[in-house]
């Protein structure tokens, strides 16, 4: 999994890649959860179904993953994976698979307080896809 | 192009970012020769000029001298729109809604402070709930919530978390008029059901310290400061609720100013005018926020002040802990202003930026109608805060409006490597600071070296004139999320 940290002086942002839209958003989601906390895959995870909709790519990156840090600051919900079922410019479905954050198993690393729409790009580069994303913490 | 070669030196303190391409106005920046060197490595003058070019902005679009890179608008940033055809925009604000400081002083002094400092910062620490995504005793239901939307630090006080004066002593009584709750999501209610009456993480803190330089003696003693006394500063805001409104807002303003006839040059400067719908409705789901940033410094200077009375088995009457003043440094308001000879009604976002009135106002209560307004600048927690006053110059040049704090020079990463194999709580205190914290980088990441040297910042200020140096206070004992 290829992520590599944006280091700005008052936040941090992530840049990802992916050999095409699904596999971006995944490794998206996979990184942002990997910054927040240290969390390992495990066996019983329980699966949840979204669907997440934007105007266009930056817009639907950006709502599928403050979706998917309100699952987490919202509901307690650690995400270990996402699946991404379908996706369009536009919309896309995933399934996810979860656990119940439990503070004696789960360390959180670095709060995420929100994720910004500041300098958010989603591109297709020669080599694949490419997103950067700031994050507010 | 380097906008740092297009800056214009207007005197001393103040520069301008000339007015090019479609910024409406100039920017203007208050800052000193030493500290524009903390500027050049980023892009927050760019971001001056950006906010320039919002419909509506008026005078100019300006920065204090803590001003750091932020999302959309830099942190630092001051920017006033017409309250008819001007924007509302959430990225103006930030995240944090109606984050803040309060300052209370107590009877104690410095003296009583030392033969229990370990004991009241374990106190402290045990009492009030910090870290990140901690939640507090309170637990609200949804129409309680919704109450403390409505009203503010007068809904805390009611319950008994403090006293009537403290609710004067808040700017704007601690209750922005407008909140609607009706306009707040489920998410954002179901975020802040829980957070009440908790710090939260990062840059947030509760300081205990002292009284240890006393600059304006006459202002300094209508403030109820004297040298050597304790004081408490609690540094919170609107916790999960305040993000989750933001976001919320954000998302919705990101579609609608599409459909608006100008081009904005970062989606997270999204939005609205004031008068639409719109911006109608993130104005009055903010000013929930900031009710709700407002009863939860209520609730913590309520459980400190218990602490201090347990630890120092004293009753509330001798303690003496009374409020200064509440500030809050993220912040949209609807004031007066007068623009070039005439009254204006303007929006004022402060993001990062502390309000400074001057003698007079109206708004302020009638034991600083003579001084000024009180602006609590806190400093990096090894070093020292600064009390000031608010000036009739920061209405004339910066819509009564100063810096808010210290300003990150060090990434968070960059703090972290800086600060391995130290360790920083043995060095601070050697400083005389006794520090308690949660999260497993906070210290690290909120290391002095990581911000600007706050003295130098309020130096600007105070020179330039929009606010007044009143007393410093040193720290004693900093408890961090």
């Amino acid at each position: 999994m290829k992520y590599t940290l944006i280091d700005h002086t008052a936040d941090f942002g992530i840049r990802v890649s992916g050999s095409d839209l699904k596999d971006l958003f995944e490794n998206t989601a996979y990184a942002m959860f990997d910054l927040i906390i240290d969390a390992e895959l495990s066996k019983d995870g329980k699966e949840f179904d979204i669907s997440v909709s934007g105007y266009d790519l930056p817009d639907l990156m950006f709502n599928w993953l403050r979706e998917l840090l309100y699952l987490f600051a919202g509901k307690e919900m650690v995400i270990k994976k996402a699946d991404i079922v379908s996706i369009s410019e536009n919309r896309l479905s995933a399934r996810i698979t979860y656990s119940d954050y439990d503070p004696g198993r789960h360390e959180i690393k670095n709060e995420i307080k929100a994720v910004t729409y500041h300098q958010l790009k989603v591109e297709n580069k020669s080599d694949g896809w490419e997103t950067i994303i700031i994050f507010d913490v | 192009m380097n906008i740092m070669s297009e800056l214009k030196r207007i005197d001393d303190y103040r520069w301008e970012v000339p007015k090019t391409g479609a910024m409406h106005v100039p920017g203007r920046v208050y800052t000193s020769a030493r500290m524009m060197k903390t500027l050049e490595k980023e892009d927050a003058l760019r971001q001056v000029s950006n906010v320039a070019t919002l419909p509506g902005i008026i005078s100019a679009s300006l920065a204090m001298p803590d001003i750091h890179w932020g999302y959309g608008f830099p942190i630092g940033g001051v920017a006033a729109f017409d309250w008819d055809n001007g924007v509302i925009s959430p990225g103006g604000v930030g995240y944090d809604i109606n984050c803040g400081v309060r300052l209370a002083v107590t009877s104690l002094e410095k003296k009583d402070l030392k033969p229990r400092l370990d004991e009241l910062a374990n106190a402290l620490y045990q009492n009030v709930p910090s870290g990140i995504g901690s939640t507090g005793s309170i637990k609200l239901s949804i129409k309680d919530e919704k109450k403390v939307l409505e009203q503010g630090s007068r809904w805390a006080v009611r319950q008994g978390f403090g006293e009537d004066n403290d609710i004067e002593n808040t700017e704007d009584n601690g209750c922005m008029e407008n909140a609607d709750p009706s306009e707040i999501s489920g998410r954002a209610l179901e975020r802040g059901r829980k957070q009440l009456g908790t710090l939260g993480s990062g840059n947030h803190f509760i300081e205990v310290g002292y009284v240890e330089e006393i600059y304006d003696e006459e202002t300094a003693r209508r403030f109820g400061l004297y040298k050597d006394q304790v004081t408490l500063m609690i540094h919170s805001g609107s916790r999960g609720l305040g993000y989750q409104v933001c976001d919320d807002s954000l998302a919705k303003m990101t579609k609608h100013v599409r459909k608006l006839d100008f081009e904005i040059p970062d989606r997270q400067l999204s939005c609205a005018m004031i008068q639409s719908k719109e911006g109608q409705q993130y104005f009055n789901a903010m000013a929930c926020a900031a009710n709700y940033a407002w009863a939860n410094r209520q609730v913590l200077m309520h459980l400190s002040r218990e602490t201090f009375q347990r630890v120092f088995r004293i009753g509330p009457g001798s303690l003496g802990m009374n409020l200064v003043y509440d500030v809050c440094h993220n912040i949209a308001k609807k004031e007066e202003h007068v623009v070039e000879g005439k009254k204006r009604i303007v929006c004022v976002h402060r993001k990062g930026a502390t309000r400074s009135f001057p003698p007079g106002h109206i708004a302020l209560p009638e034991r600083y109608r003579d001084t000024g307004q009180p602006i609590l600048i806190p400093g990096d927690m090894g070093t020292a805060s600064y009390v000031l006053s608010g000036t009739q110059k920061a209405m004339e040049e910066t819509f009564g409006s100063t810096c808010h704090g210290a300003g990150r020079v060090l990434s968070r990463t960059a703090a972290k490597k800086a600060s391995k194999g130290r360790a920083l709580h043995r060095e601070l205190q050697d400083m005389g600071v006794l520090v308690k914290w949660t999260g497993r980088s906070t210290l690290a990441e909120e290391m002095p070296e990581a911000y600007k040297d706050i003295s130098q910042v309020v130096e600007v200020v105070h020179e330039a004139g929009i606010s007044r140096k009143v007393a410093k206070l040193k720290p004693s004992v900093v408890i961090k999320g």
